[in-house]
């Protein structure tokens, strides 16, 4: 173990022998066989995921996504393209949604994570979740936990004051239009084309008609 | 991903001394580039400072009657702070322009400066790119070049800086700060801040290796009307084509910056005495000297009317 400021990690090297020489001869560099490969260096870190306080131990490159569905085994947060262009890896983190897949678990301990299990569960549902229900705002459903995060999200955003691309006053209260809504989803995709049901019961939840 | 080692900085100077004692250590605030670019195996960092924690995220109001932006404060806060909707609207609204609302809660104010190139090619890993890696070659040069450079670039790069903020920042004058690896400080006018590629299309700043940047600051609010004219493929989430940052005097005289067009947003101020003649007489003088391919000439057109639409709807 080697201690590292505020954090403890490990970090071991493998010698690897058997695997590379087999594909010795394809590879000029390794006359002798035998390559050092780095093992995962792993970290520590306490995340209160939905309420729930878990220390774990994670590789130092494991993202939140892959903290939350492989570890914790949480799998209702979705990997689409671990890139951050689709939204379907949406949570809530302090507060805010981010995109789970572009920012790694070592970086946020400390910090409280809601992910769609969070949110309701199938006997008690967030009006969200019942919203997107009711105007059918999904077919086959995979960026659905992304939409109804982000939309959870959105609504505080607009009650908070931020403003987005289409709000017409930058020093008025932005409001809950189609137009607003549509903008600031915009980082969720859906590739059933949901779209307008799914304004419809982000309007719905916020009170307006969208 | 290549693994890597970690540790969290508890003071920027510590930061930079940090990054400038590992070998291919990075600094890692927002992530959303950086992972992406880890992802890929473009970035392959062997240590990673993590600077979230430093106490650099607040706006602060400066002696001269202008803003001090802490280099964390996050894309979301920067667009919605009142004195920058108020004062520096060209700026939230170039901040509103950009990604999506999860990307802009996380992208801080430095990253998002440091933010690297969305040339397709710089991305392919399976492509020569002297970006990437240098001396490969510019697969962009004769290959789907729509998207890149039409000024400022060379026979080495024709890739674009992707942000939207910078531009803003560029027409607001404003100023980067940073530490070095020896704890010294030092103020970067934005103008002299991103390099052109040149002969060197990776060394994309003039930042020395380890030197952090810790905050960037505006000048006393210049008043004006202030515009943000983004052009892209889709209303939303998508990197400009063309952008324009312009601010409107009542008198018809103002500045102008333009986005998606070179290597770091593209000011020429000598041309900004011609705004009240309109567009026309502007991007001629600031894209004299362009070299656009067949495919992106289109740009030197757009960035014209653009301007042109700009400047109505500031007179409107």
């Amino acid at each position: 173990m080697q201690q590292v400021p505020e954090f403890d990690m490990s970090r071991r090297d493998i010698l690897i022998v058997g695997a590379v020489s087999a594909a010795g001869a394809a590879a000029p560099g390794l006359a002798s066989g035998q390559e050092t490969v780095a093992a995962p260096v792993v970290g520590k870190v306490i995340l209160t995921i939905n309420g729930t306080a878990r220390a774990l131990e994670v590789d130092l490159r494991a993202t939140l996504l892959d903290v939350l569905r492989e570890t914790l085994k949480l799998t209702g947060t979705k990997k689409g393209c671990d890139h951050g262009q689709c939204g379907a890896c949406t949570v809530i983190v302090e507060g805010r949604r981010i995109n789970s897949c572009l920012t790694l678990a070592v970086m946020h301990d400390g910090d409280k994570v809601t992910t769609i299990e969070g949110l309701g569960t199938p006997g008690d549902l967030h009006p969200m979740q019942a919203a997107f229900v009711k105007h059918d705002g999904y077919q086959c459903g995979y960026c659905t936990p992304g939409q109804i995060c982000s939309a959870v999200a959105v609504l505080e955003e607009i009650k908070a004051g931020v403003p987005s691309h289409v709000t017409a006053d930058l020093n008025g209260r932005p409001k809950v239009t189609p137009d607003e809504l549509r903008e600031r989803m915009s980082g969720n995709i859906c590739r059933c084309g949901a779209y307008s049901n799914i304004v419809e019961a982000i309007g719905e939840v916020a009170g307006v008609k969208a | 991903m290549r693994t890597f080692t970690y540790e969290r900085a508890k003071s920027p100077a510590e930061a930079a001394a940090a990054v400038a004692r590992n070998p291919g250590a990075r600094f890692i605030a927002g992530g959303t580039n950086l992972l992406d670019l880890m992802k890929l195996e473009i970035e392959t960092p062997a240590h990673l400072v993590d600077v979230n924690r430093l106490e650099l995220d607040r706006i602060e109001a400066t002696k001269d009657g202008g803003l001090r932006i802490g280099a964390l404060v996050r894309n979301t806060d920067l667009a919605a702070d009142k004195r920058v909707r108020k004062d520096y609207g060209v700026l939230s609204r170039a901040l509103l322009a950009g990604a999506s609302g999860q990307l802009r809660n996380k992208a801080t104010t430095a990253g998002n400066l440091l933010q690297r190139t969305r040339c397709p090619y710089f991305y392919d890993t399976a492509q020569p790119c002297n970006k990437r890696t240098p001396g490969s070659g510019c697969s962009a040069i004769g290959g789907f070049s729509r998207p890149l450079a039409v000024i400022g670039s060379s026979d080495q790069c024709i890739a674009t800086h992707p942000s939207d903020m910078a531009v803003a920042m560029r027409v607001l004058d404003a100023v980067v700060e940073t530490v070095r690896p020896n704890g010294e400080t030092r103020a970067i006018p934005i103008a002299d801040f991103h390099r052109l590629p040149e002969k060197t299309p990776a060394v994309e700043t003039v930042l020395a290796p380890g030197e952090l940047i810790t905050a960037v600051t505006l000048p006393a609010p210049v008043g004006g009307k202030q515009v943000y004219r983004k052009v892209r493929d889709r209303a939303s989430y998508a990197f400009a084509l063309v952008s324009v940052a312009a601010v409107v005097q009542p008198d018809g005289g103002g500045r102008a910056a333009f986005g998606g067009v070179a290597h770091r947003p593209w000011r020429v101020e000598a041309a900004e005495a011609a705004m009240p003649r309109g567009a026309k007489a502007v991007t001629d003088q600031v894209f004299a000297g362009a070299r656009p391919t067949e495919q992106n000439a289109f740009k030197l057109v757009l960035a014209e009317r653009t301007l042109g639409s700009v400047l109505a709807e500031a007179r409107g």
